[in-house]
């Protein structure tokens, strides 16, 4: 593919036959069946069309709106204060960064990601991870700068975004590579032991020649030395730490029942009698380990997917130097530089408003879902959104001492106090651990005072067999399936702890714009002959007000007069002619100052419109005619979903910033009880209001939310929720994230844990009643090698087979569309 | 029988150069993407 083919002028109705991008108007080919936007799309048809894998273009996975290019000039990229934060500097003076693209959807944004280096000269490595949208560059900045190539990608379609966890990220790869050679050599080791282990059972029966079953002891004990030195140290480790810190922690009795097991092994393997447990131990390491390692990529799917969404706070700021307008990275804002903010985009930093008046939607910090009108002198925080008309603000606090930052660091430290909750499946194994050692010295001190022969190998027979090889993977196992089909279900579960909180039920604490409600304004309320909506809307047409936006989404493909004049006025409404008519929309005052009469059928319905309605009145000619009210739809499934978690003994909360009178509406018609419609809660109170519940309910509390807002009480709350459209924030102190929109889903994750629970619960018993068979077996002298050999490897697998086809969340249906 | 005290110790070498290879490729990060090149052995 050459550059001239890069798709910068396109046509909008012919998209891509294979990735279903613009077709760019140079590449139509009148003659052929499918058109394509390049190359290499062509080819990925072909291969995909002459394999009979046409069924490709089925998969839900592809994307229904394809990215267009931003078209941005990206020239922050190049600023020193981007280099500081996000570029690494290679020798030879390469340098590299890591960019989260938007719009990466199918096989060829691989193949043209990675064409990169041949069309911007200076590039040296493109490589896309599709997964996670992330792509490693590295260049030579002496040829090029940043930017130029960032404006390349997005040409192509793939706005880049600075990625800010590529420190972590780093740190979670070396740790999942270290992990994954663990297992592999505990596997490899493992199985090797088990086929000696075999002959020598085999051999016992079968009264084998000693001379080999001398030979097969050594070499178990040879093969096994490795799995305890390299794969078997963390637990040797972790044993030692919790010595240490005066903790009982599951390691311990495992390192313990190791180290007796091994060297009773090695003596029995010198003397030449006894049993060598070798087998079971070297079993044992590999299972521990595949349970961590499955326990911590389910957790790490769910947190990369939240995180990896789009920062609240603009990434960059215009500001106004010397009457020049530049962009600069958000993070080089300092007070007492001027910003220029236009409608439609973020603050990105705290200030005082210098010049205009327009309106600001708060609706990420404070929860009002209706925009509040600021003019010159007033305050405007970062993160909150400019609505109608560009402003100057003069920045007073940026970065770290900003609103949102400093609601930010509130959410870090309560999501840090969560902890505790988290150390009690290990308090649990802390008395497992002293049962079990216990009971081995028990049996170690009564045989002996018996006199018996076996006292010692009978005691490191308990400790190995009931070494919590299936208890340890009872939970892990059944909590990662339960995760991956709640992802498939469009819900992200970050930590089994709250599968296990949600399973009882306690109190739920909704958020009301954005999840109880759509969090937009839509129309809900018209009254008024048909032949005014085109007028509404043509002069609607050409404003960015969110009521504007609301006649527009209520009307699509609506003829529309033409607009011949128009005005805005700030805090008013719009005047304008269209098609002859003088029409005003707006506000009742704004449009009866100028008007007397009303339309006689209007009269008794301005009187009874829902007080929660934004109520917009449209004058033609001088007479009110229709009457139009817009608000914040409650979502469909929302009355059904929470009359659902309250048949099942949840008590239902709404808390919003809005103001008291709306909240007690929507309450009234959702069935909630009056004191549990609150209003008017700022992001604060939010927070003090779910730790005074916690406190004194004594019950799980769950906090559902989408804003900024939310975010504190979300990560103070025992389980907190982020719904579908949520902040970035809200999404990264939430333990779970719910990816489709409505309430549904609250009742599926409630449904799904119960059962998941009951799974965990089911699994634990099995294996808890394996151990009592094996330790009883161990305490009378019972437990052979070969009895040992078979029942653990059994225990384990009834507990994966018990997890697998477990129902904790319902699969997916075919039909169903998956977000 | 006695090839055993032969065949088993070449096997446990084989089992080795396995167990290296697999770390090699762990290491090089062979594990760690497992997605894309799926995606791009389609356009080579």
């Amino acid at each position: 593919m050459s550059t001239a083919a890069i798709p910068v002028t396109t046509s909008a109705d012919i998209l891509c036959a294979h990735c279903g991008l613009p077709v760019p108007e140079g590449l139509l080919d009148d003659n052929a069946e499918q058109q394509f936007c390049c190359s290499g799309c062509h080819t990925a048809f072909g291969i995909l069309h002459a394999h009979g894998l046409d069924s490709y273009y089925s998969f839900a996975e592809r994307r229904e709106t394809p990215v267009r290019a931003s078209g941005r000039s990206y020239d922050e990229f190049d600023h020193p204060a981007f280099a500081n934060l996000y570029v690494t500097a290679l020798p030879g003076g390469l340098s590299r960064t890591e960019l989260y693209l938007e719009g990466v959807h199918c096989a060829s944004c691989v193949w043209l990601v990675e064409r990169v280096p041949l069309l911007v000269a200076g590039v040296l490595r493109a490589e896309l991870d599709v997964r996670r949208s992330l792509a490693v560059i590295e260049w030579d900045i002496a040829t090029v700068p940043l930017s130029r190539i960032a404006q390349s990608l997005d040409t192509l379609g793939y706005p880049p975004h600075p990625f800010r966890g590529v420190a972590r990220a780093d740190m979670r790869r070396r740790e999942d590579r270290a992990m994954l050679v663990r297992i592999g050599i505990a596997g490899a080791i493992a199985i090797n032991v088990m086929l000696a282990a075999i002959a020598l059972y085999a051999g016992e029966l079968d009264t084998m020649d000693a001379g080999f079953t001398r030979f097969f002891r050594w070499v178990s004990f040879a093969i096994t030395v490795p799995a305890f030195i390299w794969p078997g140290r963390v637990f040797f480790t972790g044993a030692w730490a919790s010595l240490r810190t005066r903790a009982l922690h599951m390691d311990l009795p495992i390192a313990i029942a190791l180290t007796a097991g091994f060297v009773r092994g090695a003596t029995n393997t010198i003397t030449d009698a006894g049993p060598i447990y070798f087998d079971g131990l070297a079993l044992l390491i590999f299972a521990l380990l595949v349970g961590r390692f499955l326990q911590q990529r389910g957790q790490r799917l769910a947190v990369d997917a939240a995180e990896e969404l789009h920062a609240i706070a603009p990434i960059t700021a215009r500001i106004i130097e010397h009457d020049v307008a530049r962009d600069i990275p958000s993070e080089a804002l300092l007070p007492g530089m001027l910003l220029d903010v236009r409608a439609g985009e973020s603050f990105a930093a705290d200030g005082v408003v210098m010049r205009g008046h327009s309106s600001v939607n708060a609706a990420l910090l404070t929860g009002e879902s209706r925009p509040a009108s600021v003019t010159v002198g007033e305050m405007v925080y970062a993160g909150t959104l400019n609505v109608e008309s560009p402003l100057r603000v003069l920045v007073q606090q940026a970065g770290e001492t900003s609103r949102i930052a400093k609601l930010m660091q509130q959410v870090e430290e309560s999501a840090k106090r969560r902890a505790p909750i988290v150390q009690m499946a290990n308090r649990m194994a802390g008395v497992f651990t002293a049962v079990v050692l216990v009971m081995a010295a028990t049996t170690f001190v009564i045989k002996w005072q018996l006199s018996s022969a076996h006292a010692l190998d009978d005691a490191i027979a308990l400790l190995i067999v009931t070494c919590p090889c299936a208890l340890a993977l009872a939970t892990p196992l059944a909590i990662t399936v339960a995760v991956g089909r709640a992802a498939r279900r469009g819900m992200l579960i970050k930590g089994g702890d709250a599968l296990e909180l949600l399973a009882t039920p306690g109190i739920v604490v909704l958020d009301k714009t954005g999840t109880i409600t759509e969090g937009r304004t839509a129309l809900t309320v018209w009254h008024g002959p048909d032949w005014v909506k085109p007028l509404v809307l043509a002069l609607e047409e050409g404003s960015s007000h969110p009521l504007a936006d609301g006649f527009r989404r209520a009307w699509p493909g609506l003829p529309m007069g033409t607009v011949s004049a128009s005005r805005h006025i700030v805090g008013g409404g719009l005047e304008g002619t269209v098609s002859g008519h003088l029409v005003r929309i707006g506000s009742p005052g704004f449009v009866r100052e100028s008007t007397f009469d009303v339309d006689e059928s209007l009269q008794h319905v301005i009187d009874d419109l829902d007080r929660t309605l934004t109520p917009v009145h449209i004058a033609i000619d001088g007479v009110v005619v229709a009457l139009a009210g817009l608000g914040d739809r409650i979502r469909d499934d929302a009355f059904d979903s929470l009359q659902q978690l309250r048949g099942r003994g949840w008590r239902t909360v709404m808390l919003s910033g809005d103001a008291q009178d709306v909240v007690a509406s929507v309450g009234r018609a959702l069935a909630f009880e009056a004191q549990d419609s609150i209003g008017a809660v700022s992001p604060e109170g939010k927070l003090a209001f779910v730790e005074r519940l916690k406190a004194t309910s004594g019950r799980t509390v769950v906090m559902v939310g989408d804003g900024v807002n939310d975010a504190a009480a979300i990560a103070a709350s025992h389980v907190g929720i982020g719904v579908h459209g949520g902040a970035e924030a809200c999404l990264a102190t939430a333990d779970i994230y719910l990816t489709r929109p409505g309430l549904g889903a609250l009742v599926e994750l409630t449904e799904g844990s119960r059962r998941t629970l009951r799974v965990i619960r089911r699994n634990i018993a099995l294996s808890i009643g394996y151990n009592l068979i094996g330790a009883s077996l161990a305490m009378f002298g019972l437990l052979t090698p070969l009895i040992a050999a078979i029942l653990m490897p059994t225990s384990s697998i009834t507990v994966v087979l018990g997890s697998w086809y477990s129902t904790t969340f319902a699969r997916p249906t075919t039909t169903e569309s998956v977000l | 029988m006695s090839v055993i005290f032969i065949v088993l110790p070449l096997a446990l070498v084989i089992v080795g150069g396995a167990v290296l290879a697999f770390v090699w490729s762990a290491r090089n990060g062979q594990y760690d993407d497992l997605e894309t090149p799926a995606v791009r052995v389609l356009h080579d």
